[in-house]
């Protein structure tokens, strides 16, 4: 089976504190830790997981700037065959549909059966997947938590629903998926394996190799543009308790006292 | 000029879901003059319940398990060019969605939160990034039509009902309502557990925060303290920490205890999505900024790795 995984790069949320600069058009972005995102990582280890069953190859494909190769060589370490590199000037600002059409040119050069995205990024959208889908008029799933493969013209594959219930479906290849977290356990990767990829060429293919229309994508065909960042009102907000660890405790214990919340 | 918008409503086992209204007010807080039409695709029940707040219900006969594959094939048959869409930013929402504002050739804006109006054929509204940490004001260009997913209580519904709307049969307009490449099989339900989480009164939660397994032990060594059972956020459960049954959010279980503690857990619409019955939330994060704080009653902002062993103790001597 022939897999394309598309992947992003994304701040690591673990691993920093997302501030806002001081006019409110970016968060602070000098000492931020990028990483893949989380969800991505699932469906790379899916798709190794698929390919070392049934045969074939595993491509991750990313849309971003130079920077995004690294995210292409970790999910290489992890085992995929193959990083493509969709990098343009005129990709910059892309929204949702920007990304998808870019995405859908690269898989229209390939013959893929399966291709995965994550069930969402940075900003939450869980879009891409299924705007890919349909520009390409494949069947889409999202939210995906299990897949088999049935043969070559079809898989099983649940989505996990409401209250963590799963919902079955047999649906035709090709198609898209959006992962779930929790599908399987991504393995680890060590700085050897980074090593062991880093001098593997990914190949960079720009609007011009992708035959797309410049005006199309990018900043000026995007619907939706976020015009700045804001720290959200506090709801009601939370007593913050201050004091030494013991007076903090001290008081806590009195709270969870009148609340019930000590039997 | 007042624009023409509408409401996807979500239902099971035959009753609307709780967004029905909430999209009502969302629709009005896009436009409050525009004329706002439901559409359900699902049974008669549904849509005389809905058409109490709604004074136009659209109606698709579909009585099989609701496939959005099924149910975008339809809807871009039965909507008027340009149409502004609402849908609850659910599992099914996310599922349908995307691909149904490619397929209309529309806009597409995921999880809303807020609207602020529109500007020039510009909405603005307000989304999260970084699940809750930041807010964005972000710009929609609605003058082709647009499909929104909007977050689930972000819209207090009103309690005016009594629209006594009309019901109106779209089927014939909705062409073949048959599954083609994907099928629906069955629904396998949640495994349950060795402790209902459900029926506890003092729920003591672990996050990512906890960054071990090893580390649990200090959990279930407060909850035993405190007399109360041990949940968690969802990444405990993706890496196999803890079982299913202890997961709290949308993609978990809805608890309603009397005190919630939030031990490591950041915040997420979809964690604080399974907590109901207001309980008395107790947080502890060691990042001031963490979006808990504003659901919590009371924070600390500590490592729960030196926190909570500490607490433990001073539970367990006062005992
Ligand atoms: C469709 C869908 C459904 C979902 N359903 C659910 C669901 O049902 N339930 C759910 O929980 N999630 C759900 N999620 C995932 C959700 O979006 C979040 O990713 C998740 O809730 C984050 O869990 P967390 O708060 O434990 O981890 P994180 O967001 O990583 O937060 C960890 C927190 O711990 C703090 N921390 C780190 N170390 C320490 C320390 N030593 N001491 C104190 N604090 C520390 C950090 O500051 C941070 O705030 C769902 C996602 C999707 C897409
Ligand atoms: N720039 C990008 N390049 C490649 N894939 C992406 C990009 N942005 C989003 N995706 C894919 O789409 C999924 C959902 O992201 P989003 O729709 O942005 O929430 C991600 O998990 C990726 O698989």
């Amino acid at each position: 089976m022939e897999i394309l995984v598309c992947v992003k790069r994304v701040p690591d949320t673990s691993e920093n504190e997302i501030a806002i600069n001081k006019s409110g058009s970016d968060i602070v972005r000098d000492d931020l830790v990028y990483s893949v995102n989380e969800w991505d990582n699932y469906a790379v280890e899916e798709a190794i997981q698929i390919r070392d069953k049934v045969g074939g190859a595993v491509a991750v494909v990313t849309v971003g700037e130079q920077e995004s190769e690294e995210v292409l060589r970790r999910e290489m370490a992890m085992g995929a065959d193959k990083g493509i590199l969709l990098s343009d000037a005129a990709f910059k600002g892309s929204d949702g549909k920007g990304i998808a059409s870019i995405l859908k040119a690269e898989v229209k050069k390939g013959k893929y059966d399966l291709i995965l995205t994550g069930a969402q990024a940075d900003d939450g959208a869980g879009q891409v997947g299924g705007m890919l889908a349909a520009m390409l008029d494949y069947p889409y799933a999202s939210l995906v938590n299990k897949i088999e493969v049935i043969n070559g013209k079809k898989i099983k594959i649940g989505r996990e629903i409401e209250g963590g219930n799963q919902e079955m479906s047999e649906i035709a290849l090709p198609c898209v998926l959006s992962i779930q977290t929790g599908i399987n356990e991504p393995r680890y990767v060590g700085i050897r394996g980074i090593r062991k990829v880093a001098s593997v060429e990914i190949p960079v293919h720009g609007a011009g190799d992708l035959g797309i229309a410049a005006a199309a994508v990018g900043e000026g065909g995007a619907k939706v543009k976020r015009v700045d960042y804001f720290v959200p009102a506090l709801g009601k907000g939370a007593e913050m308790l201050e004091g030494s660890t013991e007076e903090i405790i001290g008081k806590l214990i009195e709270m969870l006292k009148a609340k019930g919340g000590i039997k | 000029m007042s624009q023409q918008i509408f409401a996807y409503i979500a239902h099971k086992n035959g009753k609307a879901d709780d967004t029905a209204l909430e999209l009502l007010v969302a629709a009005k807080k896009i436009d409050s003059s525009a004329s706002v039409t439901a559409i359900v695709a699902g049974p008669d029940a549904v849509c005389s319940e809905v058409a109490a707040s709604y004074k136009e219900v659209w109606k698709i006969g579909i009585d099989a398990y609701p496939n959005a594959e099924v149910i975008r094939r339809a809807l871009v048959k039965v909507l008027p060019k340009g149409a502004i869409v609402l849908a609850p930013h659910d599992t099914f929402g996310m599922d349908l969605c995307p691909g149904l504002s490619v397929k209309l050739d529309s806009a597409y804006l995921a999880d809303a939160v807020g609207f602020e109006g529109i500007e020039n054929g510009k909405l603005k509204v307000i989304r999260q990034e970084y699940s809750g940490m930041v807010s964005t004001h972000v710009l929609c260009d609605i003058s082709g039509g647009a499909v929104i997913t909007v977050r689930a209580g972000s819209f207090k519904p009103d309690e005016a009902a009594g629209a006594g709307g009309k019901v109106l049969d779209k089927t014939g307009d909705a062409g073949d309502l048959s599954e083609t490449t994907r099928r629906f099989l069955e629904i396998v339900e949640a495994e349950a557990g060795d402790v209902d989480i459900t029926k506890s009164e003092i729920l003591v939660s672990v996050g990512r925060g906890i960054e071990d397994k090893d580390n649990l032990e200090m959990i279930s060594d407060l909850a035993k303290a405190v007399g109360g059972d041990v949940s968690c956020s969802r990444p405990i459960v993706d890496a196999k920490w803890l079982e299913k049954a202890r997961q709290v959010g949308t993609s978990g279980k809805t608890v309603k205890p009397k005190v919630y503690m939030a031990l490591g857990i950041s915040g997420s619409f979809q964690h604080m999505g399974g907590i109901k019955g207001n309980p008395f939330i107790v947080a502890v994060n060691k990042n001031a900024k963490a979006p808990i704080f504003q659901f919590a009653d009371v924070g600390v902002v500590a490592d729960i790795l030196e926190f909570v062993p500490e607490l433990t103790e001073k539970v367990s001597e006062m005992k």
